[in-house]
Parts: structure tokens; sequence; C-alpha cells
């Protein structure tokens, strides 16, 4: 692939939100909506919304900002996708939700089991929506959501099943996830595999290619593998999309384009702070500013705040040096874990950080992780958390 | 015939546990379903045909394992959700 110039989109900054604001939280056992005033400070907490359901990701398109869909299922009954035209008042089901090709006869095909991540489309293609499902696959929406067909180029590549397969089936499933578009062009594509690493496509998603030189993967055997590393989210700055930043299971690392190599920012946490985490958010205006949520990363599999400490951990020079922000949270007996979709930030000035809990909790900063608060408990395990401004 | 619909799926049937449908195979049947209640097949049914894993479909009390089974107009179909919780 060609370098590309590491040029931001817009050399002023994104004009900062003013308005009202929604977090979209989904559960185990439902979804639900946060509907804050514009000061941030009120709360009121809406629904369940498909109650019993698991709602992996609730998303809303920020392209027309009334549009919500909702990945949906249950322990019995196959997956589904809602779509939601006023904000999250009314649902529809989606009439032909994702699904993989029926094979051959005399062949196994692929049974999708849950859409895991949604992600909308580029701001030229209103209506175009991503799905990344498990087992991975990639589907694509042209009518907002209610109607979905495979992407070809990815679930019937040659390598998909390698790829896939590289590490195995992880407990709960593999997963595509951290489905993101280049704000400069619509047929380029970044998207995420667990057990597989980063791919992008540069043809609408017609062909894929892996892209993880320079990720530690201390795991495979070999050091410098193509394909295979565990990502766990990652985010391409909408104003500097030639910068990437990925949270992996082996640590935190920064990509600019031009150098075309990971680079590895987490090794400059504390020491006694683990780099391994699942989400990663980025400052909308400022791609030099990133939070993490650290959780214990050693075997057998801690996954919780370090110590029973919850903390953020923001770098403002692009990973060079980190902070801890602490203030609000338990300063002991705190054991979050913070799934890879249950971190968000607003647009807001400052920009508000939120993060939701497996015990279902939601916090909220609105200086910019200085200081947090708790806006609701009791929910079910939460699986995602998303702004949506208004 | 009459169809007995598990709780989990009455969303589809506006909350009906028992509704009329048509079809000489399981397969024409789930059709048909899907055409007066949409969605309801894939609820049920994988994109492979096969029912699926926590779902199962009795024929007048006999359990059916394919889409081909062959149905009479005087059939009781009864489509059961696994009992499971937390």
């Amino acid at each position: 692939m060609p370098r590309r110039k590491s040029t931001p989109v817009k050399t002023v900054g994104l004009k900062s939100a003013t308005g009202s604001l929604a977090l979209l939280v989904g559960t185990r056992k439902g979804a639900f909506i946060l509907r804050g005033d514009k000061s941030r400070r009120a709360w009121k907490l809406a629904g369940p919304i498909h109650l019993g359901g698991i709602v992996h990701h609730m998303v809303m398109d920020s392209r027309d900002r009334h549009t919500i869909l909702m990945a949906a299922r249950t322990g019995h009954l196959g997956p589904t996708i809602f779509q939601s035209t006023d904000r999250g008042r009314s649902w529809k089901e989606a009439s032909k939700p994702p699904a993989f090709s029926k094979a051959p006869e005399g062949e196994k095909g692929l049974v999708l089991d849950h859409n895991f991540w949604l992600s909308p489309g580029h701001p030229s293609e209103p209506g175009v929506w991503y799905a990344g499902s498990s087992p991975p696959g990639l589907f694509r929406s042209e009518d907002g959501g209610i109607t979905w067909e495979g992407v070809a180029g990815f679930n019937k590549h040659p390598m998909r099943s390698t790829w896939v397969g590289a590490l195995g089936e992880p407990p709960g499933g593999a997963t595509l996830h951290s489905i993101m578009i280049d704000p400069r062009d619509s047929g380029h594509i970044y998207m995420c595999l667990s057990g597989g690493g980063v791919f992008e496509s540069t043809n609408q998603g017609a062909d894929w290619r892996p892209l993880n030189k320079g990720l530690l993967s201390d795991f495979l055997p070999i050091p410098d593998a193509e394909y295979g590393h565990d990502a766990h989210c990652m985010r391409l700055h909408p104003l500097l999309p030639e910068r990437l930043y990925q949270q992996n299971h082996c640590g935190i690392y920064r990509m600019d384009r031009a150098e075309g190599v990971w680079v590895n920012i987490g090794n400059k946490l504390p020491k006694a702070v683990s780099d391994h985490s699942f989400p990663i958010v980025l400052h909308p205006r400022d791609p030099e500013t990133v939070w993490v949520f650290p959780l214990d990363g050693s075997f057998p599999l801690g996954r919780v705040s370090p110590g029973g400490k919850p903390a953020t951990y923001i770098t403002r020079d692009g990973g060079k040096s980190w902070q801890r922000q602490d203030k609000g949270l338990p300063q002991r007996q705190g054991w979050f874990t913070v799934k890879r979709q249950a971190m968000t930030v607003d647009a807001h000035d400052p920009v508000g950080v939120y993060f939701g809990t497996t015990g279902g909790e939601v916090w909220a900063s609105r200086d910019e992780g200085e200081a947090w608060t708790c806006l609701a408990s009791h929910l079910p395990e939460i699986y995602s958390v998303e702004a949506a401004e208004f | 015939m009459k169809v007995y619909i598990p709780t989990p799926l009455r969303s589809y049937t506006g909350r009906k546990s028992e509704v009329e449908a048509i079809g000489s195979t399981l397969e024409e049947l789930l059709s048909d379903l899907d055409r007066r209640y949409p969605g309801f097949r894939f609820r049920v049914i994988t994109e492979q045909d096969q029912i699926r894993e926590h779902i199962k479909v009795f024929i007048n009390q006999e359990q059916a394992l394919t889409l081909t089974v062959p149905l009479q107009p005087n059939d009781e179909v009864q489509v059961i959700c696994a009992i499971s919780g937390g």
C-alpha cells in the first residue's frame, strides 16, 4: 500500500458539542438510555428496552442524530438488530438481519451467534452501516439497518478461516470488532479480529490485508507474525486519520501510517499498573489525548482493576507519558471490569468520559477524567456504553 | 394447523400462544409463519437451515429433526425453547 501523508482532515479542531446528550447502555439483560441535560449534571435513566435480551452494542448514527441501532439476541433465539428512528422511543426489527451464506450441500456453513459491533458508514453514504459478528463476520446495510448483506470480500476471503482461527476459539467466541471508516475515503475500512489482529481494506471490503507490524504477541510462536494478534480495541482519530491507537492483549500501541509500525506506548505506564485493558477512547479534538482503563492482565485472567483500585489513565502527548485519574472512584475494594465497548467520550468542552462496569454501574467525568461520579448502579452486566449527541 | 408459540417468541405473534399457519412441510410452515410474523424464522432456524441449538420442534408430540418433515392439515406443531435462567 502506498504511504499516506499524515495530514489532518481539518486544521481547526472539530467544534465542541453543546446540546443534550444520551448514553446508550447495552447490557446482558436489555438496554437502557441515560439522558443528560446540557450541563451533564442531571441524568434520567430510561429502560429497560428489550428486557432479557443480550445487547452487545447500541449506537446512534452520528450523521442524522436520531437513528439508533441495537444488536440483540436472547439466549435461546437467533441474533437480530433493532432500529429506532426516534432516538430510542420505538423500535423496529431488521427484516433481514446479518446472516452468513448458506453452505453448499455437504459442507458445514457458519452460523452467526451474535452481532457484536455496530458502526455507521461514511458520511457520504447515509444509511450505510457495518456490523461485526461472532463468529467473525462483516456485514453491511445500505438502508439504515433494516436489511443486511455479508461482505463477501472478508466472509469468503480464502484466508478468513486462517486469520480467524490463528488463536483458536476463546470463551464467548471470537469476534470482529472496531470497524472504522477513514473519513477521507469511504472505501478505506479498518477492523479487528480477536485472535487475528488488525486488518484493512482499501476497496470497500473487497479484499483485506493484515496490519500488525510491530505488535508484540508473546503467546505466538512467531515473534513477528503477520496475523494472530489479540486486538482488544482500535480507534482512528477523526481529525487525524493517519493516527491509530490500539489496546491489545499485549499492551497499548500507536501507529502513524507514514511509519507503518505499531509503537508500544503502554510501556510508559507506571510499572505497578497493567497495560492490559479492553477499551481505549480518544479525545475528539486532540489526537494526542487518549484514555485507557487498566485491568489486571496476569494469569489466571484477573481482568479487574489492579489491586481493587479502579482508575483511568490519560496521555496528552500521544503515549509518551500517562497520568492516573481516580478522584471519586473507589479507593479500595473496587474490582471493576470494563468491556471494550463500555467506555466512551462525548464531544463537549471539556470532554466527558464515561464507562460502564460488569457490575452494572455507569461512571462519568465532566472534566476529562479529573473527577468521577456514578450516574447509575444496579444495572445488569454492562456490555457497551456509547455517547449520543443530539 | 395449530402452532404453539413459546413465551420468548410471542413478541412476534402479538402475545398469542397459539396461532394458525399452513404448509405441507415444516419448511413451508416456517415460511408461512415468517410471512405472518416477519423475523420469526431466523430466530428459530439458522442460516444453514438447522433448528437452533436451544429450540425444539414437535409435531403431534414427536420431535422433528429436519425441515423436510411432511405435515398434514390437522397436525399440531409445538415450538419449544429450552428452559434456562441466570
